[in-house]
């Protein structure tokens, strides 16, 4: 080995020397990282700082949100007044008379998000008390590769599906003038809400240890028994997150019901009414309406009455599964 | 005979003081085994259908929008007021997009879900963090519009343009981001950040080379999931810029055309319709969005068979 | 070569810079918040030796070890007090960067852990992250460190083949030519041969015995056998109750503790009457 020549370039040297020679370099190189510490320290502190900056900074999106639609719902507040947009029936935002009642669009949605859950809660959960508890974990991945796909198609394109394949088939069956009611939006948003239904409840189902299953098949119970007796019950938290996540998503849903709901101004008696939802509304005013105006400022509160709602269901949710995820822990 | 016959029967045994004697072959789950057969098919039956219906709903997108598929189609402007020609701007609008997204929420988000694995502590605040990121994948993509509309529009003073609708469209897609980057860290075994932090580098060295590419696979998959869901929204862009007709975009001060929109409002059309057209764009953009998942997706379980620990 | 800017540091550099690696414990103790889980251990690691801590599990053998080169720093609500030691300075004082303290004392842990890159990467981890950038001076840490690790002969036409697609007992010696690269004065070894078959541990202890000739090993295992084979002082460990923290029980030659224990307790262990 040819220590002395390189001695003195620099600190790799320690590694190219005999091994009672290294072991003293080394030392050395020691020291000189003790001498230097606070360079290695401010880096890595550094990148913490700038990467905990930026960490915040997604909360500042969720405050902005709120503060942009509550700032820009202020005149409607002051000149129309909550109650009145919360409770009011008429929503005529464009005649002389301006009435500014929200109740046909929270009514529309509200049927909109019951025939979607009534579609695919029970589907969803069905599906995912297969994957979990029956199929073969080869027929799991493909199955559940196949739904999750689900979530890359565009909500217009579920939009004009519907337009095409299940309007028809409701102005053919049902007795209505056109297929354009809440029902047909609140079948497609169902079918929008599957993927996230099945693998929110599979994923809950799965996280029940198995001691449980296995306590409940030493006792004689069948795969069925077993997961009605004590999977779902132990899973049914985790369940009913799926279930409220479905809800959120339903509620939020835009261009599905843009496209296939009706959008009538009026509150809807039954789904086989044409309703206009509270996404519907703003979807379609917004981009017309005079900046500035009530009926803009309106919009806004529809907007932020649309994000409280959501964001309580989803709070809910987040709360519920978080509590099903402690309990398996160890 | 169930069980709770077979109780029943000891019961009336030790009350009438007879005995019999009950044997293996007494205890019969018949009726419980016909039951599962059913409920396993029934289960079965409605995950195929769901099965079904995508295969459905992508067979049918292919098979009515194929035809309108041609090298003009994908090239052209708009022309004959909407009625012919091709679906060109909406394309680049949209490539516009996907390049505007990736440039804000990807370091944001990546740094975000950095933060929350390796550096955040469990307390209130981060808790709190927690929680406004999973009520951000929540929001409804209308209130994004609302919100980007108000905010990069009007109050930062972008106009409609594509970068009010690309800042709009991070926004909705940086939760995607954070939860797929955070859950791919979380994959990597506390045994390769100890053994790197055992040689002697720091914890930034650590996860710069030892934590981050391993984690990258993951990352990257989560990034181009919610690139992929940002370039399928309608709703954020709505208000922020998206126009019926324009042309090619060159800058990001312009209103572009996209395809999501292009598809919405052509398939809305109450007179002259084109079915074409609508189809058409309906498959071009579902199969952008199906083909860069199916692809990411084999060579991510192509890498992660490689990275079995 | 180095740069002392104060002098308050010269008598240290003085102390680390001697000849070779020992270890002074003095009533060292370790927490888990406010539970304390090892207890007023004191004892002396000799250089170019090989220290066994052996004991039932749960004893804070492995926290003992992590001690060596502060890996405790990285768990949270973790407190050390007492003094180590390392050549008479102490480890956990201020002006010492753990991270710089672990590349002079390496650590190989229980289960193969190598990063997935290729194996030569593996092993040229350590030396460029202190900075060696030149191609022959890494080929030349790389090969020497895999020799020394008893690797080289199995691996030397496949160096770029993936760490991943060795077997466990490669995976191993591989982390621990790993260790090697950095020229470490004192490897740590947690149960390195826990996860490996019996012939994959005979060619690790030959290697430990090659080693210990220029360095200082302290070695963690549960295998009393292992410990006799090849450690020349034993470390008896002992946890006697849940209530209360691990103690030293004895500290001696291996050839003494396995034929004659001052302790009793180490006897009932060695003997295997409880553990």
């Amino acid at each position: 080995m040819n220590k002395p020549a390189k001695e003195k370039t620099n600190k790799v040297i320690r590694f190219q020397t005999g091994l009672q020679e290294s072991r003293r370099v080394v030392s050395n190189g020691l020291i000189e990282k003790i001498t230097t510490f606070r360079n290695t320290r401010a880096l890595d502190s550094m990148a913490t700082v700038l990467i905990t900056v930026f960490g915040w900074t997604a909360i500042f999106v969720l405050i902005g949100i709120a503060g942009f639609l509550i700032h820009s719902s202020m005149r409607a507040f002051d000149e129309v007044g909550i109650w009145s947009m919360i409770a009011g029936t008429d929503w005529f935002p464009t005649s002389s008379d301006a009435r500014y009642g929200f109740l046909p669009a929270q009514v529309g949605s509200i049927w909109v998000t019951i025939v979607a859950l009534a579609a695919c809660v029970p589907i969803g959960v069905l599906s995912a008390v297969y994957l979990s508890e029956f199929a073969s974990s080869r027929f799991r991945e493909i199955a559940k590769a196949i739904i999750e796909f689900m979530v890359t198609i565009p909500s217009v394109v579920f939009g004009l599906i519907g337009l095409s394949v299940l309007v028809p088939l409701i102005r053919e069956y049902l007795p209505v003038d056109s297929g354009l009611i809440g029902l047909t939006a609140g079948l497609i948003v169902g079918v929008v809400c599957l993927p996230t239904i099945i693998s929110i409840s599979e994923d809950a189902l799965r996280s029940v240890p198995r001691e449980l299953r296995h306590g409940s098949f030493a006792l004689g119970n069948t795969r069925w028994q077993t997961a009605y007796k004590v999977i779902l019950p132990a899973a049914s938290s985790g369940v009913f997150a799926a279930v409220m996540l479905g809800m959120g998503r339903a509620i939020g849903e835009t261009m599905v019901v843009l496209m296939l709901a009706g959008n009538a101004g009026i509150i809807p008696g039954s789904p086989l009414e044409a309703a206009r939802t509270m996404t519907g509304t703003i979807a379609q005013e917004t981009g017309e309406v005079v900046r500035g105006s009530v009926h803009f400022a309106v919009l806004f509160a529809l907007g932020l009455v649309l994000f409280v709602s959501t964001f309580i269901i989803n709070l809910i949710a987040d709360m519920v599964l978080e509590r099903s995820r402690k309990k398996w822990r160890r | 005979m169930t069980s709770a016959k077979i109780i029943a029967r000891v019961a009336n045994m030790t009350k009438t003081g007879k005995k019999e004697v009950i044997t293996f072959s007494d205890y019969s789950s018949k009726g419980a085994r016909r039951v599962e057969v059913v409920v396993r098919a029934f289960t079965a039956f409605c995950c195929i259908a769901v099965m079904a219906l995508v295969v459905f709903l992508l067979g049918y997108l292919f098979i009515q929008g194929i035809g309108s598929i041609s090298w003009s189609f994908i090239f052209d402007s708009p022309r004959d007021r909407m009625t012919g020609g091709g679906i060109w701007p909406a394309i680049v609008g949209t490539l516009w997009l996907i390049a505007l997204v990736s440039a804000f929420a990807l370091p944001v988000g990546i740094a975000t879900g950095i933060y929350l694995a390796e550096i955040a502590k469990q307390n209130k605040p981060v808790r709190m963090l927690r929680v406004a990121i999973a009520n951000m994948a929540g929001v409804p993509s209308v209130v994004y519009g609302l919100f980007g509309f108000a905010a990069f529009s009007l109050a930062f003073g972008f106009g409609k343009s594509l970068l009010a609708m690309g800042l709009t469209l991070a926004c909705v897609t940086l939760p995607v981001v954070i939860t797929a980057t955070e859950e791919a860290l979380k994959q990597i075994p506390k045994e390769q950040r100890q053994a790197a932090m055992a040689l002697g580098c720091t914890r930034a060295r650590t996860l710069g080379k030892v934590v981050l590419p391993t984690a990258l696979p993951g990352i990257i998959t989560g990034a181009i999931l919610g690139l992929s869901r940002a370039a399928g929204e309608t709703a954020p862009i709505l208000f922020t810029g998206v126009a019926f007709f324009a042309p090619v975009a060159t800058n990001i001060t312009q209103p572009s055309m996209a395809l999501p929109y292009h598809l919405y409002i052509m398939a809305t059309q109450p007179t002259t319709p084109a079915p074409h057209i609508v189809w058409g764009t309906a498959l071009v953009l579902t199969g952008i969005l199906s083909i860069t998942n199916v692809i990411i997706a084999l060579w991510r379980s192509a890498k992660r068979r490689k990275l079995q620990w | 070569m180095v740069k002392t800017p104060a002098t308050a540091m010269t008598s240290s550099v003085e102390a680390v810079a001697s000849k070779t690696a020992s270890f002074d414990l003095q009533n060292v103790s370790v927490s888990y918040g406010s539970e304390k889980a090892l207890e007023g251990v004191s004892f002396y690691i000799e250089p170019l030796k090989v220290t066994a801590l052996i004991g039932p599990s749960g004893c804070g053998k492995s926290t003992l070890l992590r001690c060596f080169n502060r890996m405790n720093d990285a768990i949270d609500n973790v407190s050390v007090e007492g003094l180590i030691a390392l050549n008479g300075q102490d480890i956990y004082a201020k002006a010492v960067d753990p991270v710089s303290l672990r590349m002079y004392v390496g650590q190989v842990f229980q289960r193969p852990n190598p990063f997935p890159l290729s194996i030569y990467d593996n092993v040229a981890f350590g030396p460029r992250t202190q900075g060696v950038r030149k191609r022959d001076e890494l080929d030349e840490i790389v090969i020497d460190s895999l020799k020394k690790a008893a690797l080289y002969d199995e691996v030397k036409n496949s160096l770029k083949k993936h760490a991943f697609e060795l077997s466990g007992g490669q995976q191993q010696r591989l982390c621990i030519a790993r260790a090697l690269a950095t020229k470490p004065g004192v490897l740590l070894m947690d149960e390195p041969c826990s996860a490996l078959d019996p012939i994959s541990t005979g060619m690790i202890e030959e290697t430990v015995l090659h080693l210990k000739e220029s360095m200082t090993i302290v070695m963690v295992t549960h295998n009393m056998q292992q410990a006799a084979r090849i450690s020349d002082t034993t470390a008896f460990l002992l946890r006697e109750s849940i209530e209360e923290p691990a103690t030293l029980v004895e500290v001696t030659d291996t050839t003494t503790m396995f034929t004659q224990p001052n302790d009793k307790r180490t006897e009932n262990y060695i003997t295997g009457r409880f553990g």
